[in-house]
Order: C-alpha cells, then sequence, then structure tokens
C-alpha cells in the first residue's frame, strides 16, 4: 500500500532522565552503548526540516528529558522555523526561568509536564527522585509564559484511587489538558506488570471519576483517559496504525515506526544519518514490514468485526511479547487463539497481594542489568 | 457555553499545509483539517468582533445568505473542544 503523509514526528532527544520511572516506555536496554552516541543537534533539525518536506505537522521533543539536551532552544528555532507545532514533554528536571524564557521566544508552542501523583511523597516515590515541588514550580512558570500546559500521569494500581485529587490537581496547575494514561505494558513497564496492573474495580472508579470531572468542568479541562490494553476485547490502533502517522526517531538516530520497534528482530533500522527522512518513511524495511493491512495473518485476515482498517491488527510489539510472533493477532484481541494470555494477566491482578512489604519496582535506570531497588 | 467574542485558545493556530494544500488547525497534540468555511470563520475569531459581526460579514461575502446558526454552530462544536474561547470569559 502506498505511505500515508506522516503527521508526527517523535524525537527522542537523549534516553538520559532525573526520573526512573517504572513504566518508562523507553526500551529497557537504554544504557546499551548503541544508545551512546547521541544524535548532533544538527542533524536533529536537518530531520525537522525533513519532517516538515514529508508532512509532519506536530514535533514531540521527548526522550529520556529532552531538557537534559543543551541544544533545545536551538532545537526549537528550527521546529518554529520549519512550521511545525512543538511540545516539550518534560519531568521539568530542569526547568529553568531563563531557559524556558528562551523557549518560549523560540516559539515552542506547548508544554507538557508529567507527575507521578498528586500526593508529593507517592509521586517521589513512583519516579525514584525528590521532584514533586518542582514539578508544580514548573507548571506555574509555564502558565505564567502563557503557554498550553497539558498535565501527563500514567495510572497504575498504586495511583489510579486517587483519580479524583490528579484532576483537581490539574485544574489547580491551570492545565488545560490532562492525560490519564493506563500503563501499557511495554519497555520497563513489562518487567513491573504484577506490581502495576490495577484491578478491573479500581478502572471502573476510575472511570466513573472521569465521567463526573467531565460533566462537572466541560472544555475548561480536556481530560484523556486511555484503557489499559489488558481490560479491553479489542485491540487499539497501536499508533494509529503501523507507519501510518507517525515517525519515532531514537536518540542514536535509528528511525522506527514506534517506541517498541527495535525489539523485533528481522528488519534492517535504519539512521537518519544515512538517509533522509523521506527515503526511510517510504523504503525501509522496518516501517514497510507491517504498513496497512496486506501483512495480515488470520484471524485478522478475514475479521468479522471488520476491524482491519480501524486496529490495524493492534499493537506488532505487544503480539512478538506475549506470542513471539510481531506478526501475529494481538492478543488483546478475544478473537486472537493467544487471548488467554491476556485473559490470565487480568485474573492475576484480581488475586490480593500483601499487603507489606508492596511488590518492589524494577526503577528505570541506564545501568544494565536493571536492578531490582 | 456563549462565545460572545470568539477568538482561538492559546497555544491554537491556523496554518497552511504546503504538502496537502490545506488549511489545518493545529493545537495541543492535534490537528484538524478545515473546509473553506470553517477557515472564513476562524480567520475572523480575533476575540474583538461579536458572533453577530463574524456573521454579517460572511453573509455580505456570500450574498446576503443568512449564516448566523451555521457560524454559531461550527463555533460551538470547535469550543466544546476547547479550541475556541470567549474573549471576554
Amino acid at each position: 500500500m502506498p505511505a500515508p503523509d506522516p503527521l508526527l514526528l517523535i524525537a527522542e532527544l537523549t534516553y538520559r532522565c532525573p526520573l526512573h520511572c517504572p513504566y518508562c516506555s523507553n526500551p529497557t536496554d537504554i544504557g546499551a552503548d548503541r544508545y551512546r552516541d547521541e544524535l548532533p543537534a544538527a542533524d536533529w533539525q536537518r530531520v525537522f526540516r525533513e519532517a516538515a518536506d514529508l508532512g509532519v505537522l506536530q514535533l514531540a521533543l521527548t526522550g529520556g528529558e529532552p531538557m537534559a539536551r543543551k541544544e533545545i532552544v536551538e532545537l526549537v528555532s528550527t521546529s518554529t522555523e520549519a512550521g511545525l507545532y512543538s511540545t516539550l514533554v518534560t519531568s521539568a528536571l530542569p526547568f529553568p526561568r531563563r531557559r524556558v524564557e528562551a523557549l518560549h521566544a523560540a516559539g515552542l508552542d506547548h508544554v507538557q509536564i508529567s507527575f507521578q501523583h498528586s500526593d508529593p511523597a507517592l509521586s517521589d516515590e513512583i519516579g525514584g527522585t525528590i521532584a514533586f515541588e518542582r514539578k508544580v514550580k514548573a507548571a506555574r512558570l509555564a502558565r505564567e509564559l502563557d503557554f498550553p500546559l497539558t498535565v501527563n500521569v500514567v495510572l497504575h494500581r498504586g495511583n489510579i484511587d486517587a483519580v479524583e485529587s490528579i484532576i483537581e490537581m490539574a485544574v489547580d496547575l491551570g492545565a488545560r489538558r490532562l492525560e490519564l494514561a493506563n500503563t501499557q505494558y511495554h519497555g520497563w513497564a513489562t518487567l513491573n506488570r504484577e506490581a502495576l496492573m490495577p484491578t478491573r474495580a479500581q478502572l471502573e472508579r476510575g472511570e466513573e471519576a472521569v465521567g463526573r470531572a467531565r460533566e462537572r468542568l466541560g472544555p475548561r479541562l480536556e481530560i484523556l483517559w486511555v484503557l489499559p490494553d489488558y481490560y479491553e476485547d479489542v485491540p487499539k490502533p497501536c499508533m494509529g496504525g503501523w507507519a501510518r502517522d507517525a515517525i519515532l526517531v531514537q536518540p542514536n538516530g535509528d528511525a522506527l515506526p514506534c517506541q517498541g520497534a527495535a525489539s523485533i528482530p528481522g528488519f534492517a533500522i535504519d539512521n537518519v544519518r544515512d538517509r533522509p527522512l523521506r527515503e526511510i518513511w517510504l523504503e525501509s524495511e522496518m516501517f514497510n514490514a507491517f504498513r496497512g493491512t496486506g501483512w495480515m495473518g488470520e484471524p485478522c485476515r478475514s475479521c468479522p468485526l471488520g476491524r482491519q482498517e480501524e486496529d490495524f491488527g493492534g499493537c506488532r510489539c505487544q503480539a512478538l511479547a506475549l506470542t513471539g510472533d510481531a506478526a501475529a493477532t494481538d492478543p488483546v484481541c478475544h478473537l486472537s487463539p493467544h487471548h488467554d494470555v491476556v485473559v490470565a494477566a487480568r485474573r492475576e491482578a484480581e488475586e490480593p497481594q500483601p499487603a507489606a512489604p508492596p511488590r518492589p519496582f524494577v526503577y528505570r535506570a541506564l545501568e544494565t542489568p536493571p536492578a531490582r531497588v | 457555553m456563549a462565545l460572545e467574542r470568539p477568538q482561538l485558545a492559546t497555544g491554537v493556530r491556523l496554518k497552511h499545509d504546503r504538502v496537502r494544500d490545506q488549511q489545518v488547525l493545529l493545537f495541543p497534540e492535534g490537528a484538524l483539517v478545515l473546509n473553506e468555511t470553517a477557515v472564513a470563520v476562524l480567520e475572523l475569531c480575533d476575540g474583538d468582533r461579536t458572533l453577530d459581526e463574524i456573521a454579517a460579514l460572511l453573509s455580505e461575502r456570500y450574498e446576503g445568505a443568512d449564516v448566523r446558526d451555521d457560524v454559531a454552530e461550527l463555533l460551538a462544536g470547535i469550543g466544546e473542544r476547547g479550541l475556541v474561547v470567549d474573549a471576554g470569559a
């Protein structure tokens, strides 16, 4: 199938990050040698221009912590010149006033700040760093400079019961959007699935709280609520479909269709140092591997729900992780012959857990192998 | 929510997308492709003109057609998503 025009470039500027969130979507081998050699700013700037020429409208400056790149202001300037809509996806460590003012002057469009909980101590415990008060200050600075602000909280067993107070926090901080994304089990989250997966009752209470808040707040605060795949019976269109909307570039310049694609063996990975972005988008083996619907086997090929163009077979990385075959139907689908794996994980989450000590997290860290703290 | 004097919310902007040769509305982590009418309305939303004034200007442009309800409906739809706000609010 012909490649559509991409809309989004996810620029993972570095995997350095002051936080250690145990559900980080970065690869678990972020400490590996191949990520040490970070793409120089001049290459990023070329990639931004190439992305705009290719039809990309939105740029996510992320990581790791994008503010760890000393050239962040120059990168934003180039994004602005290229006409991209730029979002800084930040832990807000660091978020120094002068630098943020420079980002504003350079044309940064939008700031997204992560919080781990609305309770300061619990937020710091989940993130593995003393950070909460600095995040609050950063959010206030972003609003003072009139940036539209998104607050992002990844939800899991340990914070989902606080959805109401998280919403209050977002309102108090002046956020326009609140992303409540339930943990998806990729990257570091797969190592911590038992400790992170909520019960169905927790999810239902969370969803009800979101419904009440939407009713009360209207357009003042847009609340995004993303269900975890494991509690659904049909898959999501992961990334809006493989190589359909988005291009992700890792800190070393490797270009991928999603955060987890490097885990899929057998396909050559192209690097933006070696090939123009357009060529990668159109011709790369990795991007073409699961584009469209032609690659699908059963049960997707003859999907009785007619969802081929709706969910694009779900998530390739999840299919690989749970079935050993990246081309299999995402086992979240109740029609997958491997759906029992997902059902078993749900059942496990319902089992009573020891009250104390809580299950320890494997915290995200650059050192390999990951240490259980 | 009544939009007396509508304007694009902070962080929302109109842009001509040269690749698709279309006008798009860009906002935090999203984009909407706009038809000609929507562009004409949004270009007039400067936070100063009232809804009636915008409708009157467009009516002139479209040979006297009564467009007030269409304008109100379009702005209400975009306003529900928080992309257009009332300058007075």
